[in-house]
């Protein structure tokens, strides 16, 4: 002990500046320290870009000096430049639109269907019985192994889109939600009756939002799905939308067009698993889990 | 304990519904009660009587109670003690309405002038603290009678966190305060210490006894703390083999010390517990020969 007291102003280069010193031994050595500080934090933030960035430059060198056809694989500008005068034509807009206004359709009709159908079979018996084992039979018909069908059904209108998207998006949401009634605790419930909820105070109070993280995670899923089938269903017959702006590109071999289509699928599914993200941090406040 | 076939959340609300809300809505409750409950908390709310007649409940084979005939005065502190497996848990469920029982008759007053504490707290984890005060509130003033109780078992400040902020023994007291803001005339609980440490058990205790003074409900404890059933009960009831085999009038003063005429009683009651012959194949048969003091025996039963 006492040899430490007095050791301690004596060797404040080894004990570290951190720990003590006088205020003006420490003066010198803590304007560079701040400054590595900031610059390792600005470092960390930047590090997972430096590979993507890299890639680009790379690619934009190749495409330059020949090493890479643009029949292939144009420069990263050509494809800025396809975006902006497609944005500034007003023709990616239109297929923007139409894609979006698609998805969410399809997505109201399969999702919803899908939660009501697990509410229903999660929380009533007959219910279960009576539909459940039907739809685990559907569920492993890969959507996709329907178009075929779908075609014959609908044709190439947009029904057949629609359709393709609802189905995809349903299996998510329905077993999701019915796993979530599953899962609410007995106990809570329980408790609930005993201090008197029934009926839908019970279903408002403690079943739904005990459902509510698996739902959730159902419905992050099936967002992913149904920009995928909305690809496809696209590609294969369409008047518009971008699944046909980059068929059509292709056929004009204007690979920049399908990069940029390529591009704003991607951009797409960032942007929907962002909400459905957002949506988990309000509805999920109470979960240790989702605090910040 | 949970019935393993009560899957059909919605089909067994709406069975119930018919039968429960009729007992809320028409139970034409004392002027007392009434105040209890919407006004100051000061007014006690009054007793519930509680009578038992050749009660008994078995799950299918197993007969977990047997013929128990018990009548509780209002207003009276009971204690159920026993070792695990014997029926006490049974007891209070059949009690708040929670299981239904397969012989005898239960007078327990009204579904809704009973409120039940359960060995773990049981919150809502997505609803703030004070709405879990409020759960099964109807009215204006919910929200202000519930940040009431909490105040009473000395939680108002923690009214707007998420119970997982709480520790198990705020957990609990937000708990006690979620089934006092009914005014209950019964209170019954079971095991709701068991979990917390030695001093929060204590603290927790003089609360419980401080709200029931303050009250005057009726309060059915069932614990395996023998200790904690002497420092709090005005009758302590020993349950064995599914019968009532002892009924034991704790006549110390309160708030009661842990003092000899304590310490004689707590010895009593465990010789009593643990002289009983062994029915768990599990534990040595020589279990209560062994000179072990009180204190470390407290947890044993």
């Amino acid at each position: 002990m006492g040899t430490a007291v007095i050791e301690a102003p004596r060797a404040p280069r080894i004990v570290g500046t951190a720990t003590g010193g006088t205020a003006r031994e420490r003066e010198a050595p803590r304007q560079p320290q701040a400054w590595r500080a900031a610059s390792a934090a600005a470092l960390r933030r930047l590090a997972p870009w430096l590979v993507p960035l890299a890639v680009l430059a790379l690619w934009q060198v190749s495409a330059q000096a020949g090493w890479l056809s643009t029949r292939v694989l144009p420069a990263p500008s050509a494809v800025a430049r396809a975006a902006w005068e497609l944005a500034l034509s007003g023709e990616l807009w239109r297929h923007l639109v139409v894609s979006t206004g698609r998805a969410f359709l399809g997505f109201a009709i399969g999702g919803g269907l899908g939660l009501l159908l697990g509410l229903l079979t999660g929380s009533q018996r007959w219910a279960e019985t009576a539909l459940d084992t039907t739809l685990q039979m559907l569920r492993n018909i890969p959507p996709l192994a329907l178009i075929p069908l779908v075609i014959l059904w609908f044709g190439i209108d947009e029904t057949a889109k629609l359709f393709l998207v609802a189905l995809g998006v349903f299996f998510p949401v329905y077993l999701n939600t019915f796993h979530g009634i599953r899962g609410v605790d007995r106990d809570l419930i329980e408790m609930a009756r005993s201090y008197g909820l029934r009926g839908g105070a019970l279903y408002r109070r403690v079943i739904l939002p005990g459902a509510t993280a698996s739902i959730l995670v159902g419905l992050r899923f099936s967002l992913g799905l149904m920009w995928v089938l909305l690809i496809v269903a696209e590609t294969i017959s369409a008047q518009s939308g971008i699944g046909y702006m980059t068929m059509n590109a292709r056929e004009f071999l204007q690979t920049d067009v399908v990069l940029v289509g390529i591009l704003i699928y991607a951009l797409l599914g960032k942007l929907a698993d962002v909400a459905a993200q957002a949506l988990e941090r309000a509805w999920l406040r109470w979960h240790p889990g989702y605090q910040t | 304990m949970m019935s393993v076939t009560e899957i059909d959340i919605l089909a067994d609300a709406q069975d119930s519904q018919p039968a429960a809300l009729p007992a809320e809505v028409d139970a034409p409750l004392p002027p007392l009660a009434r105040r209890g409950l919407a006004g100051p908390r000061d007014a006690a709310a009054g007793g519930q009587a509680v009578t038992l007649a050749g009660l008994g409940k078995s799950f299918g084979e197993r007969q977990v109670l047997r013929g128990v005939d018990l009548r509780v005065e209002a207003g009276e502190f009971v204690a159920v003690i026993g070792r695990s497996g014997c029926g006490k848990s049974t007891l209070l469920r059949l009690l708040a309405g929670l299981d239904q029982p397969s012989a005898g008759t239960l007078a327990a007053g009204e579904a809704s002038a009973t409120r039940f504490m359960f060995q773990e707290a049981r919150l809502l984890p997505w609803a703030k603290v004070v709405d879990n005060v409020a759960l099964g509130l109807e009215g204006e003033d919910a929200r202000e009678r519930a940040l009431k109780a909490l105040a009473q078992v000395g939680l108002a400040d923690r009214a707007g966190e998420w119970p997982a902020r709480l520790s198990g023994g705020q957990r609990q007291r937000v708990a006690l305060a979620r089934a006092l803001v009914h005014a209950p005339k019964l209170l019954l609980l079971d095991e709701p210490l068991g979990a917390l440490d030695a001093l929060t058990r204590i603290d927790m205790q003089r609360l419980i006894e401080s709200l029931w003074t303050r009250h005057g409900f009726t309060a059915l404890l069932v614990t395996h703390d023998v200790a904690e059933a002497v420092a709090l009960a005005d009758r302590v009831l020993l349950i064995e083999d599914g019968r009532l085999a002892l009924d034991l009038r704790i006549d110390l003063p309160r708030p009661r010390r842990r003092d000899a005429a304590f310490a004689a009683l707590e010895q009593r009651l465990l010789d009593r517990v643990l002289s009983a012959p062994d029915r768990e194949p599990e534990t040595p048969p020589d279990h209560a020969a062994v000179p072990v003091p009180a204190p470390m025996l407290r947890w044993a039963v």
